[in-house]
């Protein structure tokens, strides 16, 4: 008769050791990941297939902004340019501006030498004898102006003012203010910096190594002056920050919720093998889940770890119900499978019904969630259920808990009393709800950045200092290799300077001005006169005008060699300030070529995007795009948001889907979802009454909320129904009448008090989804454990 | 586009002018006499809080057959605002506040920051300092050298910095009381320009 249970058990054993053993090999191949791209979408439309690749690669994201504060004005600009002159020797940079005009002779002899190819004035009417004549005059005009000294030197060889037209373009932005000899904030109480990383935003441990550098940098160099301070933000560094945060606070919180929950089971069951044994469900559960992730998806997010750190909370459960709730010894525990199993089972099945939704999402992160915490579960029931048993000793005890479960068993007594207090509270929780319905969601996607409201500011400061305006909208366009992304880039250049004229834009970037595309550049050639022909015009365009052909000689012998020079190519850029903007605004990926060029609004004014929408369309261009990188990502995330609004009324629907089919009384269904909804009403509400708006992540926690307090509702439900035949002559003898026993009473409590535990702590972390995750849990929990109590059936009725 | 700072309360801004120069008048002769030096002038030049005046100006250009004449409007508000507006040959400005210098010329509008254009910037503060009577502004760029009499002075700038005296061979400014009159520019090439100012009395 032992001889098969024995076997049986030592098979369920092995197995068991064997799935550990497989789980531990894939995970420790496992790349674990912190960007928040685990938050981008999946399938993303080309917008945000833009928005994502500016995102990862854009030049903003290379960009780290550097501030140097405390000491005096001088010590920060020595200090800078010290800086400065270290890293510009680190290949890890491509550019480290300060100020200094490192680069100004390069760029000005790379624009004046290439004048010819570069300018979009040069056409062949600008050099007939009518264009010649205008321009000229043009020139002499600018002579008599305030303006006129730095053009003096060059009219003999740039009569048609091509360089000041080039000039023009570049000098569009307004950089910070020099105090002595390096750039400094408007109120000059820090010195600035502003620096490209070679790498992009996405390669984290890049940005990591390049922010050693420049702290390294500061560090040699300020050694004499403690008061100085440096500060870095820019996308890279938030990136770094916020892997830091994460990762600290995942191995912190895991370490505090395992002490935590461990000394709580310690106090209840006092012996030392329950607690251990208590935890092999929760392990078995935690690398199943990871195992699940990583299978299904590349890798795990380090979010995803840390709800697991909560989820211990939840799994622990489990063995919690196996040794409270059966006596002492096997026959008993047999007897726990046939009497509670049913119950745990079905509340697993509705968790899993309740976290399926969760892993149709299009948000990576959220399925990610949803995937660990069916694996979790499921694995955790599992092995309590089929190895647990199985494991425990011969003489297994712990310590008797009776006293604690009849002290609750009388408090459940008299919980229906409660009845009309929560029904009051329900009422005040609906009206708080329908009185903050417009406010109660935030659909920024900001919110879900784990950057610290510090770090925001400081962000912002240094911004504004260095005078960067937030890039809100880029025409993108897209082609098959470098030429063709160039030539459209020069039709949507057209088109934009036409705006630029009327005023409806301040200005715009694009690559094809540094680097224009070798057609642009053969018809510029092809529109120079031969030296004959230039001689001519010459002779009859300054006819009228107070100057002597004569003088233009050198002008001549310039335009000569620009006829044959050769067309300029992307290296002939290189070491000037002009490739620093190409690299940002052309993009290559694999054999995919795209261009962006950011829009600058006019002063005090927005930009109209549908004027500007209206005439690209015109142009009939295919692949160009009119990104709003704005909207595009606040619109991104609130479709998120509605989705999982939306998948988890799907999984709610699904929970009482299963639950109807099980129990095929509606009467029921609404008797262990009531006690549910009400928590889920109240946590909500007493969110919205302390300001706290919802993210998708609150939703997770609700999702929770339902999974976790299902235990309770159906545990209540199951007690008030009449026991199975089979059972009913081994039921527990303190069992009266056909209400909740005391000692699982006591188990319910414990385990909510465990799950509280774990998800209690997220709501003291600073990262916003854990945060957001604890403090609907937590609450939420125990008034699942309450309402049920309130809500359940009462013996007498 | 533009605005002129000073317009909404210019009659103000006049007031204040007739202020001061009526305080001058009242001031007594023998006080300038006496102590007439660039201390007593850039004094004096400092009291004027804001100014309104017509110029025109002619620059002698080697390569040019002949020279080029422009005129127009100057404003000045103490101490760091002051806008050439060109009335011809063509309509164009040149807004100087603080260290950032705008010049809208057509549809063109260009922004400056002076520290980028040191050469430029030591030119045009010979004006803004000699106008604001900011001694140590000039002496940043300059050696001063002053002539005359309170009745008719001149004050001579030379560039200090190498770069500077490339370009600049030496400045004039002439004036009458505490009212500037010409400012004479010659250049190290020969070129030189010479600009006539004219206080008017309103816009």
């Amino acid at each position: 008769m032992k001889q098969i249970p024995v076997r049986r058990g030592r098979a369920a054993i092995s197995l068991w050791l064997m799935f550990i053993l497989v789980c531990g090999i894939i995970i420790s191949r496992t790349q674990f990941t912190t960007d928040l791209s685990a938050f981008l979408p999946r399938s993303p439309t080309p917008e945000q297939q833009l928005l994502l690749e500016q995102i990862r690669d854009g030049l903003a994201s290379r960009l780290i902004l550097v501030g140097i504060e405390g000491a005096d004005a001088p010590t920060r600009a020595e200090l800078s340019r010290q800086i400065a002159r270290r890293l510009r020797a680190d290949p890890a940079f491509v550019s480290v501006n300060n100020g200094e005009p490192v680069n100004a002779e390069r760029d000005r002899a790379f624009l004046f030498g290439n004048r010819y190819l570069l300018s979009p004035a040069v056409t062949p009417a600008r050099f007939s004898v009518d264009g010649l004549h205008a321009a000229l005059s043009d020139s002499i005009d600018l002579l008599a102006s305030p303006a006129g000294l730095p053009v003096k030197s060059l009219l003999p060889r740039d009569p048609t003012g091509e360089m000041m037209q080039l000039l023009d373009q570049i000098n569009s932005g307004t950089p910070p203010k020099m105090v002595d000899g390096a750039w400094a904030s408007r109120d000059g109480a820090r010195a600035l910096m502003l620096m490209q990383t070679r790498a992009s935003g996405a390669d984290i441990d890049a940005q990591q190594r390049a922010m050693a550098a420049i702290r390294q940098a500061f560090d040699t160099v300020s050694g004499a002056t403690p008061a100085a301070r440096l500060v870095m933000t820019g996308p890279g560094v938030f990136s770094v920050n916020s892997r830091e945060t994460i990762k600290s606070q995942v191995s912190r919180l895991a370490i505090i919720s395992v002490v935590l929950i461990a000394t709580l089971l310690l106090l209840i069951y006092r012996s030392f093998t329950a607690l251990v044994l208590g935890f092999l469900p929760v392990i078995s559960g935690a690398l199943a889940a990871i195992t699940a992730v990583s299978l299904g998806f590349g890798a795990v997010h380090g979010i995803t770890l840390g709800f697991g750190t909560a989820l211990i909370g939840e799994a622990v459960d489990y063995s919690i119900y196996l040794f409270v709730q059966s006596e002492q010894g096997d026959s008993d525990q047999q007897n726990w499978i046939k009497r509670f199993w049913p119950t745990i089972r079905l509340g697993v099945l509705t968790s899993i019904f309740g976290f399926a939704s969760l892993l149709l999402s299009g948000f990576p992160g959220l399925a990610q969630l949803g995937l660990y915490s069916i694996a979790g579960l499921v694995a955790a029931a599992t092995v309590t259920r089929f190895v647990l048993p199985h494991l425990l000793p011969a003489n297994f005890r712990i310590h008797d808990v009776s006293a604690i479960g009849l002290v609750l068993f009388r408090l459940v007594q008299r919980a229906a009393a409660l009845r009309w207090v929560v029904a009051i509270l329900l009422l005040a929780a609906c009206v708080i709800l329908a009185g903050n319905r417009t406010s109660l969601w935030n659909d920024k996607i900001s919110s879900l950045s784990p950057v610290s409201q510090a770090d925001v500011t400081l962000d912002e400061s240094l911004r504004a200092d260095m005078g960067l305006p937030d890039v809100r909208y880029l025409v993108v366009v897209s082609g098959a290799s470098r030429e063709a992304v160039l030539r459209s880039s020069e039709q949507v250049s057209t088109i934009l300077q036409t705006q630029v004229d009327q005023g409806e834009l301040a200005g715009f970037e694009s690559p094809s001005r540094y680097l224009p595309s070798t057609a642009m550049q053969r018809a510029r050639q092809a529109s120079l006169p031969s030296p004959a022909v230039l001689e001519t015009r010459l002779a009859q365009a300054v006819q009228g005008l107070p100057v002597r052909a004569q003088l233009f000689t050198p002008f001549i012998a310039d335009i000569a060699a620009a006829r044959s020079q050769p067309l300029l190519q992307g290296v002939d850029l290189e070491q000037t300030s002009m490739a620093m903007a190409v690299d940002a605004l052309l993009i290559q990926q694999d054999h995919h070529w795209s261009a962006s060029l950011p829009l600058a609004a006019p002063k005090n004014a927005s930009i109209n995007i549908n004027r500007i929408r209206v005439a690209l369309n015109d142009t009939g261009m295919p692949d160009v795009l009119l990104v709003d990188m704005k909207a595009e990502s606040d619109r991104l995330y609130s479709g998120y948001l509605h989705e999982a609004i939306l998948l988890s009324s799907g999984g709610l629907v699904a929970i009482i889907g299963l639950l109807l089919l099980v129990f095929r009384s509606p009467g029921r269904v609404v008797r262990i979802i009531a006690p549910l909804a009400a928590a889920v009403i109240t946590v909500t509400a007493g969110l919205a009454v302390f300001g706290q708006q919802l993210i998708i992540l609150h939703l997770v926690g609700m999702l929770l909320v339902v999974a976790v307090g299902s235990n309770y509702a159906l545990f209540f439900d199951q007690a008030g129904r009449p026991l199975h035949p089979g059972v009913a002559k081994t039921a527990d003898t303190r069992t009266i009448g056909h209400t909740i026993s005391p000692r699982t009473l006591a188990s319910m409590l414990f385990a909510s008090l465990t799950t509280v535990a774990g998800f209690g702590l997220l709501s003291f972390s600073n990262v916003s989804i854990l945060q957001a995750m604890g403090v609907t849990v937590a609450p939420g929990v125990i008034l699942a454990l309450i309402y049920s109590a309130i809500f359940a059936r009462q013996p007498n009725a | 586009m533009m605005t002129l700072p000073c317009s909404p309360v210019f009659s103000l801004c006049v007031l204040w002018d007739m202020l001061v120069a009526l305080a001058l008048m009242l001031t007594p002769v023998i006080g300038y006499a006496a102590e007439w030096d660039i201390d007593q002038l850039m004094h004096g030049l400092a009291q004027t809080r804001s100014d309104h005046a017509s110029f025109t100006e002619k620059k002698y250009i080697a390569m040019l057959e002949e020279p080029v004449e422009s005129s127009g409007e100057l404003f000045y508000t103490a101490p760091d605002y002051l806008e050439q507006r060109t009335l011809k040959p063509k309509p164009e400005s040149m807004i100087l506040d603080h260290e950032t210098l705008v010049f809208e010329r057509g549809r063109q509008k260009h922004n400056l920051q002076l520290q980028d254009y040191p050469e430029l910037a030591a030119y045009i503060d010979s004006i803004r300092g000699t106008l604001a009577g900011d001694r140590k502004a000039l002496e940043r760029s300059y050696q001063l050298n002053l002539e005359g009499t309170i009745e008719h002075w001149t004050l001579q700038l030379l560039p200090v910095d190498k770069k500077m005296q490339a370009v600049v061979k030496h400045i004039r400014i002439a004036g009458v009381g505490y009212t500037v009159r010409s400012i004479e520019i010659t250049q190290t090439d020969g070129d030189s320009s010479l600009m006539l100012i004219e206080r008017m009395a309103a816009p």
